[in-house]
């Protein structure tokens, strides 16, 4: 939309130009190689068509691209520990960010969904699972997230990433998954 | 070797008897544990008949299943049937006893011969649908069942059937591996598939985004029912009270705890919480077969053990002995159907291991040993026990006979999980 009316104006500045006539004057002798002035104008009316189109799209380029990079660190995973459902270290500075564009959006809100890999008895790793949406849920309002914007649900071992049997396909397993409910498009950056 | 031994006497005997191969889909090779000595269980032999051979073979398969007896095989239908069973013969064969099995105007005639006194012991008419009808499997198995109480005293367990899960859905096959049937329907994802007590229902949770409600179906009909109380959040672990009128179950909360809940399934009401984690889990409840008590898991020593309590809630305590950083994760309990026992898994070196605990002495007998084994559920004889097992490669559920050790494999297409086994189905006395 916006890049569409940036276009409009620039044609219409572009047509402007165009139509306005330079006035007739005896040309001085001896004349230079003729300037094809037509062809210069439209060359600049090209000019300025194409710049704003590279501006127009690089604001939209750029937009989308922080929407993706918003969304990337909103829903990207964090991971457990066998039969663990402590906040690893590493995963830190991901719920940081997670909890920074939960607090500059107040409108999103998000589900947290624990998984696990399929060495611990099945049913147990419900409970499991649940545990380790809450550490996450527990991490983000200690943050100053909202509770509101938070819900949790387990998936036990239901819902396998990587369905192979393998440490790197249970390392995979064991996370917490953070999929937006509401209000996830159109997200504002945090300060 | 005792087979082959009455198979050269068949073949001697040049009798119409064939010595066949165990045709019924037993694998000899499956006894691991042979902790019975051949020639302490009475040897029995179906007597062969006219027509009705497939009647013969689910009852011959069936009395083998019980593990009361051993089965001599011998080839159904030979080719002269004489009306006077030769005793003689099958006390040559060192057969104790012998199951006639003939036509009558309502079904059929059932005979228990005692070979050794060449007599008819125990002899009853049983009506029995056509072949092609849904029920006539069960109508025959519950022949075996009696066939075996006339024996033994107590009846068997072929007329029962196990529910499992196979990717997401659940089934029901006969006690013998036979008549698979889907439950639920494809597109649901359930888990944990639970018997009520008279058979005719089943409760399991089923997934949707973001909760999971335990549905209450009725077999008959297919239709199911929200279970009151557990509309929100995600509640697993269903089991049903003795005498069918509440259920207990596991929610997990909006504060990552699990605590366990009953409710009355007759009037829908009446939710009521047994236990209070804060930080610990509570899930897999299982009655006590007087309704009293429930064992169930716990992880408020740091891993999950087995506890216990009364239905109320109250007087919870340690059930399955542990020591504390030593002893493996302790799950899915099944209190046994005699109160005498509760079944568990616990993981021995990373992979679970079925145990039985004695509740009056808290002793344990660790069941199996190779592979991995989990989620052992109780036959209604409270001897024999299904569990799920890997130890053929692909995770399917396996039946042991806790007396003598004897397994065997229902073999189902797919990876099968959470086994459990209903009470006797259809009106046979307990």
């Amino acid at each position: 939309m916006k890049s569409r009316s940036l276009m409009v104006f620039a044609l219409l500045a572009a047509a402007a130009c165009g139509g306005k006539k330079p006035a007739e004057t005896p040309p001085p002798a001896p004349a230079p190689a003729p300037i094809d002035s037509t062809a210069i104008k439209a060359q600049m009316r090209q000019d300025s068509i194409d710049a704003a189109e590279a501006r127009a799209r690089a604001a939209a380029e750029a937009a989308a691209q922080l929407q993706v990079q918003l969304s990337a660190q909103l829903t990207a995973l964090i991971h457990f520990d066998f039969d663990k459902s402590d906040i690893k270290s590493e995963d830190q500075a991901n719920l940081m960010r997670k909890a920074a564009i939960l607090k500059a959006n107040p409108a999103l809100s998000i589900q947290i969904a624990g998984n696990c890999d399929n060495r611990g008895s099945d049913e147990y790793n419900l409970a499991l699972g649940n545990r380790r949406a809450a550490a996450a849920q527990r991490y983000l309002i200690n943050q100053g997230v909202a509770a509101g914007q938070i819900s949790i649900v387990s998936y036990g071992e239901e819902r396998p990433v990587d369905p192979a049997n393998s440490e790197a396909a249970w390392a995979m397993n064991r996370n917490d998954q953070f999929t937006p409910t509401a209000g996830g498009n159109n997200l504002m950056a945090p300060k | 070797m005792n087979r082959l031994l009455i198979t050269g006497l068949l073949l001697a005997a040049a009798s119409p008897l064939v010595a066949q191969d165990p045709a019924p889909p037993i694998d000899r090779g499956v006894r691991v544990g042979i902790s019975y000595q051949p020639g302490t269980r009475p040897r029995l032999v179906m007597l062969p008949g006219p027509g009705l051979d497939s009647v013969r073979a689910i009852v011959g398969r069936d009395l083998d299943y019980s593990d009361r007896f051993e089965v001599l095989p011998l080839e159904p239908g030979g080719s002269t049937v004489t009306s006077a069973v030769n005793y003689q013969l099958y006390r040559t064969l060192g057969a104790d006893y012998g199951i006639e099995v003939r036509a009558d105007a309502a079904g059929v005639v059932v005979r228990l011969h005692d070979i050794g006194g060449g007599t008819v012991r125990q002899e009853q008419p049983f009506a029995i649908p056509a072949e092609s009808a849904p029920e006539f499997r069960m109508a025959v198995h519950r022949i075996s069942d009696e066939a075996v109480r006339w024996v033994t005293g107590t009846p068997g367990v072929a007329a029962t059937r196990l529910l499992v899960l196979i990717d997401k859905r659940a089934y029901r096959v006969d006690s013998d591996g036979a008549a698979m049937t889907a439950v639920t329907p494809a597109a649901e994802t359930i888990l944990s598939p639970t018997w009520s007590p008279d058979g005719r229902s089943v409760a399991y949770t089923k997934f949707l985004d973001g909760t999971g409600p335990i549905m209450l179906q009725d077999l008959a009909t297919g239709r199911s029912q929200r279970v009151a109380g557990t509309e929100s959040q995600l509640n697993i672990t269903p089991a049903f009270s003795p005498d069918g009128r509440t259920l207990a179950f596991a929610r997990t909360d909006q504060q990552g705890g699990t605590d366990i809940y009953a409710v009355n399934v007759v009037d829908q009401c009446c939710l009521r919480r047994l236990t209070v984690g804060r930080f610990a889990d509570n899930l897999s409840p299982t009655y006590a077969p007087d309704g009293r008590r429930i064992a169930f898991v716990s992880t408020r020593p740091g891993t999950p053990q087995i506890y216990a309590m009364s239905s109320d809630g109250t007087d919870q305590e340690l059930l399955a002995p542990y020591d504390y950083g030593a002893t493996g994760a302790s799950n899915a309990p099944e209190w046994s159907p005699d109160g005498a026992s509760v079944a568990f898994h616990r993981d021995i070196d990373r992979s679970p291991q079925v145990f039985i605990l004695e509740v009056g002495s808290r002793r344990f007998k660790q069941l199996t040993s190779s592979g991995r084994n989990s989620d052992p559920t109780w036959a209604p004889d409270g001897r024999h026990l299904a569990f799920v097992s890997d130890r053929s490669g692909r995770q399917q559920v396996w039946i042991i006979d806790t007396e003598t050790g004897r397994i065997r494999q229902i073999g189902l297409f797919g990876q099968v999980r959470l086994p459990h086994w209903s009470r006797r189905l259809g009106g046979v006395a307990r």
